[in-house]
């Protein structure tokens, strides 16, 4: 019998008992759905995590200050501003691999534009930061390296600032007063979205670092020179691990600590923050498709189940056949095309529910959802196949079947 | 040369309760254009004789040649292809598939011998009116009466133009009027040209046929012409 005959033919059985198949087809349906929802679902977050670890920046490592011991008392991390512009500046010059070394400072500021103010964070940056960061202006212009270095009172406000306090308004050239003092604004930053761990990243104020540390941001920053935090960035991502060992040898010598001393600082490796932050996103979507799997795996043995039925009470029906010239591969073909007939049709229905519950999910829940091509094809795919899995020893029974025994069979 | 020869064909099953010998070495030879009726009380082993020559069983003992192939030495697959181009089959139950249509239960034989659909629907058309049921050929079974569905069973028996027509107690489900005119279809069939082996426990319907063979114990009991095969058919072959 031809293929396109048996699929024909394979339909107008399933028709025949339109419910019972249709409640067959439910596991495989159902299973489909799942898996397609759950990785579109999961790979959707995969890549939020990916685009926030694109907006932190690549290759970056992030050196902070560490506890200070004074007189006996260990004090906590960040508790002393031990960093300095000079520390930044030897770690771009000395250590193999850096492509940028921004030291900045920051605090917290209300900021002042006409009759609306907001609190935000603001940062007192270098030049090298937004190299550092990845980060550009969407409108205006970022600091030229003069207003840098003679610490001029310009401002470069994040999206979320400028929205809050000029609403549609163009901010440029505009002032806005922190702690009192006038600041003109020269531009606006592109947008970052969320952060990895959830914060606004376009909540936030710039100033060039020594209009910060002098103007702004009093806290620990007495001492001239002295910073918050300085961003690393490294070339290549292999740069980062011996870059890390490098920068903490160095610092140690500039900040004359003896071998049994402990750091005055710290440095961690930001990629490797986001990396873990990926990895989990994935192991979770891949422990949510495995437990779909197992429903994929549940409605293949409906599949069987019914397919058993319809082989005893085609019983005659297949004896017939025999009787008028089919082989024994004819009928296994036959009963096999039909169990895979249905399972494929429970995963076309699955896929459509699946994309649609993804969706769904998108627009209500607000998660991105990413339906992949290579998702809905191993989905078909996957389904056939267990039709064709659990379909083969029903079909089987059939084909083996005595004609004599089953034209006798009532 | 005979259409079907058997010599000392024996079927002997192995059941728990012990050997059962349901055929016990028969050796008959069918021409080409008789009508055979089949006769017997339940357990003679007509039944098993009817599976045998209709290729749907093996024999444990003997030989069987049907239209000069030796069916003993044919696996599975070679003994479907032999159903399929060399025997039709009617039953007492008429056996059609009731979602299909009288043409496609029809064409059902003809889609194993790998006819296109052109071809099928054509000759079940053609074999649709040799039975006299050419304007049904859209009724399913449902829609038929017994002796019309029957019909349409002989018409899948015939349509590709087999050797041998094997009735299991065609009229068995049939009140008598019907079932006088199924065995005039059989007899119209016969003198066509086709050769009939019909099993039956009815006497009257064993009345119709050329020659009667009886069984009893496995045995053929009595064998017996009753007319001449067609003297127009047998013409022929006498002046050979």
């Amino acid at each position: 019998m031809r293929l396109f005959e048996a699929i024909r033919s394979a339909f107008s059985a399933i028709l025949a008992n339109a419910l019972r198949s249709l409640l067959t087809m439910l596991g495989i349906v159902i299973g489909v759905a799942a898996v397609i929802a759950v990785v579109a679902i999961g790979s959707g977050a995969r890549n939020l995590v990916d685009q926030q670890i694109r907006s932190l920046g690549a290759n970056l490592a992030i050196v902070t200050p560490g506890n200070v011991t004074q007189g006996g008392a260990r004090l906590g991390a960040g508790a002393a501003s031990s960093l300095t512009d000079d520390d930044a500046e030897a770690i771009r010059r000395e250590i193999d691999g850096v492509v940028a070394a921004a030291p900045f400072v920051q605090g917290g500021a209300q900021v002042v534009a006409g009759g609306s103010n907001w609190g935000t964070r603001i940062y007192g940056i270098d030049g090298d930061w937004f190299s550092a960061r990845e980060w550009d202006v969407a409108e205006g212009r970022t600091f030229d390296p003069e207003e840098i270095r003679r610490g001029d009172i310009v401002i470069l406000l994040g999206q979320t600032v400028a929205r809050n306090l000029f609403g549609d308004e163009d901010p440029i050239d505009q002032i806005v007063r922190v702690r009192n003092v006038p600041f003109r604004v020269i531009g606006v930053m592109a947008s970052k979205g969320q952060s990895a761990f959830g914060q606004d990243q376009d909540d936030v104020i710039f100033v060039p670092l020594d209009a910060g540390r002098r103007r702004v941001i009093g806290r620990n920053y007495a001492k001239d020179g002295s910073v918050g935090s300085i961003f690393v960035k490294f070339a290549n991502e292999s740069d980062i691990e011996p870059g890390i060992e490098s920068i903490s040898d160095l610092l140690r010598q500039r900040h004359r600590i003896t071998a049994e001393q402990e750091d005055d600082f710290s440095i961690r490796n930001l990629t490797e923050i986001a990396n873990t932050a990926s990895a989990s996103a994935n192991t979770l979507s891949m422990l949510l498709a495995a437990v779909a799997a197992v429903s994929l795996l549940v409605g293949g043995i409906g599949i069987m189940n019914i397919m058993l039925v319809s082989v005893t009470e085609r019983t005659r029906e297949i004896g017939l056949r025999l009787a008028v010239g089919a082989r024994p591969r004819d009928i296994l073909s036959q009963f096999l095309i039909e169990a895979t007939t249905l399972s494929t049709i429970g995963g076309a229905l699955g896929i459509a529910l699946g994309v649609g519950a993804a969706y769904l999910v998108a627009q209500l829940a607000g998660w991105p959802s990413l339906v992949s091509t290579n998702a809905i094809l191993m989905a078909a795919g996957f389904s056939a196949l267990v039709g064709i899995f659990f379909g083969f020893y029903p079909a089987q029974r059939a084909a083996k079947l005595d004609p004599i025994e089953a034209l006798r069979r009532e | 040369m005979a259409l079907i020869e058997t010599r000392d064909l024996s079927r002997v099953y192995d059941l728990d309760a012990g050997r059962v010998v349901a055929l016990d070495g028969v050796s008959l030879d069918i021409d080409q254009r008789d009508f055979v009726a089949v006769m017997g009380p339940s357990g003679s082993g007509k039944s098993t004789f009817m599976n045998l020559i209709g290729c749907l069983d093996r024999p444990t003992g003997g030989g069987y040649r049907l239209a000069g192939t030796a069916v003993e030495s044919l696996d599975a697959d070679g003994l479907a292809r032999l159903r399929n181009r060399e025997i039709g089959f009617v039953f007492q139950q008429f056996n059609l598939l009731p979602r299909v249509d009288a043409l496609g239960n029809v064409e059902l034989p003809m889609v194993y011998a790998g006819f296109s659909r052109r071809t099928r629907r054509k000759r079940a058309l053609q074999a649709l009116g040799r039975v006299g049921l050419a304007d049904r050929d859209h009724h399913r079974p449902m829609q038929l009466s017994g002796g019309q569905q029957q019909r349409v069973a002989i018409a899948r028996a015939l349509v590709n133009s087999p050797s041998l027509l094997l009735a299991d107690e065609p009229t068995g489900a049939l009140d008598s009027r019907t079932a006088n005119e199924i065995m005039a279809l059989f007899q119209e069939l016969n003198r066509e040209g086709v050769t009939i082996v019909l099993v039956t426990h009815d006497a009257e319907v064993g009345r119709h046929a050329h020659r009667l063979v009886r069984f009893r114990d496995g045995r053929v009991i009595e064998d017996r012409r009753q007319t001449p095969v067609d003297a127009r058919d047998l013409a022929p072959e006498a002046a050979e």
